[in-house]
């Protein structure tokens, strides 16, 4: 029983045939999750500001937008950009797709995030830097955002680790990151230990970003 | 225009699948109300260990929920469906999600309840003792209501985010919701079913949506 075990999933010899294409994979995880933190933050952060300046037609689509992004699934977003999409003419990469979904939804989470920062800052520190002749845009940026950003961070921390993890979504559509790469491996040897590969490479990759969560988590905490 | 309107919402295709998706919705209800119950259980247990006295068991608990925080459910699931049978144990698509829902939303559901176990002042508890209640008794009926009520917004939450999660039980062919929508896509060779999907999770999760974003502009507050 033991031997099964460790022959079904810590065989050396389908390890060390199939680590090349989990590093592979291991790199190309990095590469759509840092693409998707980047994006989907700095444009959730746009949008956040852009609903500061209280455009009542312009807050409602963004509103409408966040809405959308957040009630339905990321595999969902990701199948309609890379099924549903084509059949009128765009077509993208799965990469693309995936990249484009978990961004959207980020944009969507982290928008709300910064938005009830910027809410949490009382009216009377807005109107007291105004009064000290600040202009709007410095008032944002010098008084408001600052203090906003900082409650911010800890929920936006705990939503960032748990939509980059989605980037295992892109297997579905054949973006080649660490999940497709061990599955693709128990498809052709037979063999769950890629699988195990795969498992340890998406810890080595997340628990260094948990345990950073973790003392953000603590760091803000007694802010708040 | 009239390309979009043909390929995403064409009404001959979505009356012919209609009764194909909306068993797969029910087939999603059905995942929901057996992982929703179980995930509360799993977490509520998971959040009672770690206020335990034994070290090792506290020590087992973090160890528990910080790998679930960073491993990815798609590949929990994968391993369970496509790993677990090599060892000789086949599991039908239903358990082999359901078990890796219990697994991942136990040690989220646990963390929702630990923050709200340690939002109640020491003082009840002690209080409780001192009146004659057990330990157990004292979570039972002073500590766990209240540290409930406490996170009520973030237990809706973490709920919202299951049930978008069982759209990845498709990936191991179980026939629910999205898994219906790309079975009548690829019949039919239009996208009408996936946009219809995607419909009806909007429609049913909008309200939801909705709700948590009032409790968070009013539970952020600089003070």
């Amino acid at each position: 029983m033991l031997h099964r075990f460790l022959f079904s999933y810590f065989n050396r010899e389908v390890m060390a045939q199939y680590l090349p294409k989990i590093i592979e994979g291991f790199f190309l995880t990095i590469q759509l999750a840092a693409a998707v933190v980047v994006t989907g933050i700095l444009t959730g952060l746009l949008l956040a500001l852009i609903r500061s300046f209280r455009v009542r037609v312009i807050n409602f689509a963004i509103v409408l937008f966040v809405d959308v992004l957040r009630a339905l699934p990321p595999l969902v977003i990701i199948i309609i950009f890379y099924f549903a999409l084509p059949t009128i003419g765009i077509r993208m990469s799965g990469f693309v797709a995936t990249w484009l979904s978990l961004s959207l939804v980020l944009t969507a989470f982290s928008e709300e995030i910064f938005w009830a920062g910027i809410l949490a800052v009382p009216k009377g520190q807005w109107e007291a830097a105004r009064s000290t002749g600040l202009t709007f845009i410095q008032t944002l940026q010098s008084v408001v955002l600052p203090q906003a950003v900082r409650i911010t961070i800890p929920p936006l921390t705990n939503r960032t680790i748990a939509i980059t993890k989605g980037t295992a979504l892109g297997a579905v559509v054949a973006v080649p990151e660490i999940l497709f790469q061990a599955q693709a491996g128990l498809t052709f040897s037979y063999n769950p230990s890629p699988l195990t590969l795969g498992a340890i490479a998406y810890l080595v990759l997340f628990f260094p970003v948990v345990y950073f969560g973790r003392w953000i988590e603590t760091r803000f905490a007694w802010k708040r | 225009m009239t390309q979009i309107v043909q390929s995403f919402f064409n009404l001959a295709i979505l009356k012919a699948a209609f009764g194909f998706l909306m068993k797969g919705f029910g087939m999603t209800i059905l995942l929901c109300l057996t992982v929703i119950p179980l995930g509360l259980a799993g977490g509520l247990t998971v959040a009672l260990l770690s206020t335990v006295k034994n070290r090792v068991i506290r020590w087992l608990v973090i160890v528990y929920t910080d790998f679930f925080r960073a491993f990815p459910p798609l590949v929990l699931l994968i391993f369970i469906y496509f790993g677990v049978p090599f060892i000789g144990i086949d599991l039908p698509p239903f358990i082999a999600v359901a078990l890796g829902f219990l697994l991942n939303n136990s040690s989220y559901y646990g963390e929702v309840f630990r923050a709200g176990i340690e939002s109640i002042p020491r003082g009840q508890a002690e209080a409780a003792r001192s009146t004659g209640l057990t330990r157990l008794q004292t979570m039972a009926y002073v500590i766990v209501p209240q540290a409930t009520r406490n996170v009520i917004p973030d237990l809706i939450s973490n709920t919202l985010e299951v049930v978008k999660l069982t759209s990845i039980a498709s990936v191991v062919a179980l026939p629910e919701l999205l898994y219906a929508a790309r079975q009548a896509q690829a019949v039919t060779y239009n996208a009408t079913p996936i946009l219809a999907a995607g419909f009806v999770y909007l429609i049913c999760l909008w309200p939801v949506v909705r709700l948590l974003s009032r409790f968070e502009h009013k539970s952020i507050s600089l003070h």
